[in-house]
């Protein structure tokens, strides 16, 4: 803590060239987004209603870009143009800019809008047709790529964006190929931190990586919830599919506190639980993959914990229930989380190729690296919190 | 001297068509086809012994015919013509054992090969996503035609110790699939409508038919250089296919049932004679499975011909379409497309995005 206190405000100095806004996706869908944006700035083209919602999120990004870049003190890249443009359309048309070419978006907005429109119905047709058919690809871990870009994605993505307002840190610190594995704190009763975790990923990162989360396997008892987490590429948090994975180059995401993390009452908030056993630590040694420390802020207080109903718990098989101000009492309201302001901070990573492979084995070295990793994270969270002007913004 | 090979459960399409296969093998010599029933389908010329594996008859066919190579296929979920689950145990457990005794008892008898399956693993949500050979299962299977293949299995190793001269291999295929399966997970995908568990979307590995036949005659060959063909292998194709997915493409609707629903209706529907919806095919159809075959590819050097995408669409083809055709489904699709007046200046784009 006391580190911490002499952390200046502007810690995005860190972030190196992080400093430009997000990039959602790249390619035709930034050029999508570009010509969305000019439709937008058309005024009604054919269903308002939608129009308006799309521009609202373009501009929740350009917004919430827009303030992590007057944060930043020091000069932007120099492959940004002007950094304050005038309207929209060439907000959005100056961000497509680098990624793809936008031909004919700003000239002519009314013939783009059209055409985009039309282009999104017909994608959109396009993906239904697939869909019905059911000619589309999962992997072997069920992992249906397409429905979470287009369909999971874009439905958790108000919730971050609007509700909890993510702020990402250090995206960077993910490589842009090869396996890595993401180790973050678990907190907030329901694991909307692993989901929002996901999507800073899935939005953010630049070279598209998708987060593959490891998840309980309460997860994969409960009827839907199985299906749409097997669907949206998590799987069951065990040394076999964590490695599998990693060994295939993906990016995998894990939360080693677990349930004594996720279901910890709200007076232990940002304190770390134990990290499990340490797998986590021996299965990157083995896949030589670089550990990625990740604090999440933010998710402590969406269901403040001031309770738990044990004999309930264990009636129903849970491994706890919640008691909070608002839940049961209020019913299904009760259950809705606070909209805190969340920061998403990956740190530096761990490099762990530097190691023989019996070192997996080695306990002394597992626990050493485990509490390394811990530290790492526990201190950047007491950073984040020193940082944070209020819970809510 | 060519080699003399005794297939069992030649009764059964699969079993004909591997001893039709093995006939045209230059290096044997003769093909004993074994079961207990004549069989409907020509044997190609190779010579039929009318016997039942359950009683101990079998080793004198063995010793008769100076057997050197034995496949034993008579190892299925289904029974053949009358006869009940117990029957079909029994030829399971009962044969096996009286196979593998007089194999013991014979001097010539150098290869075994024995068709088991992957439902050994069982289906259960703490499972690792993907089996390997070496992965122990979380929870034994408790019933039907797992249990049997488990047991086979077990059988099958305490023979390999005994009889360490012998090279056995075991290939554990996923469910089988092609124009004449007969499985019960093929008899699942005719029913018009396919009740599936609500809330679970399971994941499915196939594996063709010819590539079976491909890999049994490897497995009943001599090695190949660089390669072992003895020990247990996971037999599949490339690839996984979801519940929905399957269901969408064969064009059958889906009847999502909760979980203890389905049990009583698969008891059901078992009762009515319909399909046989067993515990443990519920328990597939609820949590899903997929092998890796990493070993099938790197140690016993088969790739196989058909990915599980492909071995399902060929058996698509041989069911005929269901309610809900997909190209019908497509279409409709593509007619709401063309009525929307929004798209007709998009037509270019959209074959571009199509």
């Amino acid at each position: 803590m006391a580190d911490a206190k002499v952390i200046p405000f502007d810690d995005d100095r860190s972030r190196g060239g992080a400093q430009r806004p997000s990039r959602r996706r790249s390619g035709g869908a930034a050029r999508r987004s570009a010509e969305r944006a000019a439709a937008a700035g058309d005024g009604p083209v054919r269903e308002p209603g939608a129009a308006e919602r799309r521009a609202g999120r373009t501009r929740g990004t350009r917004d919430g870009g827009a303030r992590r870049m007057e944060a930043a003190p020091e000069p932007l890249p120099e492959d940004r143009p002007e950094p304050r443009p005038e309207g929209r359309a060439e907000a959005a048309s100056a961000q497509g800019g680098p990624a793809a070419h936008a031909p004919g978006a700003a000239p002519q907005p009314e013939e783009g809008a059209r055409g985009d429109w039309d282009r999104r119905i017909a994608g959109g047709l396009a993906f239904l047709r697939r869909r019905l058919t059911g000619d589309y690809e999962v992997d072997e871990f069920g992992y249906d790529a397409e429905l979470t870009d287009q369909v999971l994605m874009s439905m958790l993505r108000p919730l971050y964006e609007k509700y909890f307002r993510v702020t990402v840190k250090g995206i960077e610190n993910i490589p842009a190929e090869g396996g890595a594995l993401v180790v973050a704190n678990h907190s907030g009763t329901l694991p909307l931190d692993g989901l929002m975790m996901q999507v800073a990923v899935h939005d953010n990162h630049p070279a598209g990586r998708h987060l593959r989360l490891l998840a309980a396997d309460l997860v994969f008892h409960l009827p839907v919830v199985n299906e749409l987490a097997r669907k949206a590429g998590h799987t069951l948090a065990c040394a076999e599919d964590a490695e599998r994975l990693l060994r295939r180059g993906e990016v995998v995401g894990v939360m080693p506190e677990g349930f004594k993390g996720i279901g910890k009452p709200f007076s232990e908030r940002y304190k770390l639980q134990r990290f499990g056993r340490g797998g986590f630590v021996s299965t990157a040694l083995r896949a030589g993959v670089p550990i990625v420390p990740c604090s999440i802020v933010g998710a402590e207080e969406i269901y403040p914990m001031i309770g738990n109903a044990r004999t309930l718990a264990r009636v129903l098989g849970f491994p706890y229930f919640p008691l909070t101000p608002t839940f049961p009492w209020l019913g299904p309201l009760g259950a809705v989380p606070l909209p805190t302001k969340w920061t998403i901070q990956f740190g530096e990573p761990i490099p762990t190729e530097g190691y023989l492979p019996e070192a997996a084995e080695d306990p002394m070295l597992m626990f050493n690296l485990t509490d390394q990793v811990r530290e790492q994270i526990q201190h950047t969270l007491y950073k984040l919190l020193v940082q944070r002007r209020s819970v809510f913004f | 001297m060519g080699r003399i090979v005794l297939v069992t459960g030649v009764a059964r399409p699969l079993g004909g068509r591997l001893v039709r296969r093995i006939r045209r093998d230059p290096d044997v010599d003769r093909v004993i086809g074994v079961d207990a029933v004549p069989p409907a389908h020509p044997l190609g010329g190779a010579e039929f012994v009318r016997a039942d594996i359950r009683r101990p008859a079998i080793a004198r066919v063995l010793a008769e015919h100076a057997v050197d190579t034995v496949v034993h296929m008579d190892v299925t979920g289904t029974p053949l013509g009358s006869g009940g689950r117990a029957s079909v145990k029994e030829t399971n457990v009962i044969g096996t054992m009286q196979l593998l005794g007089a194999c013991q008892k014979s001097p010539t008898v150098r290869r075994l090969v024995v068709k088991s399956s992957t439902s050994v693993y069982g289906s259960a949500p703490r499972d690792p996503a993907v089996f390997t050979e070496t992965t122990p299962p979380k929870s034994l299977p408790s019933g039907g035609f797992a249990k049997d293949a488990v047991e086979v299995e077990g059988y099958v190793r305490g023979f390999a110790r005994r009889r360490p001269d012998v090279a056995v291999c075991v290939l554990r295929f996923a469910n089988i699939l092609g124009p004449g399966a007969d499985s019960p997970l093929a008899e699942f995908f005719s029913l018009p409508v396919m009740p599936t568990v609500f809330g679970y979307d399971p994941r499915l590995q196939f594996v063709h038919e010819d590539d079976v036949l491909d890999v049994l005659m490897l497995a009943l060959d001599e090695p190949r250089r660089g390669t072992l063909n003895s020990g247990t292998f996971n037999i599949a194709g490339d690839g996984v296919l979801t519940l929905s997915q399957c269901s969408r493409r064969l064009g059958r609707p889906t009847m999502p049932v909760l979980l203890p629903a389905v049990t009583w209706l698969g008891s059901a529907l078992r009762t009515v004679g319909v399909t046989d919806f067993s515990p443990e095919q519920i328990r597939l159809l609820t949590h899903g499975r997929v092998v890796s075959t990493v070993q099938m590819r790197e140690t016993l050097g088969f790739a196989p011909r058909f990915t599980t995408a492909e071995a399902f669409a060929d058996f698509a083809r041989s069911k005929g379409p269901g309610l809900l055709p997909p190209e019908l489904v497509a279409k409709a699709v593509d007619e709401v497309a063309a009525a929307l007046p929004v798209r007709r200046a998009g037509d270019a784009e959209y074959q571009g995005a199509g």
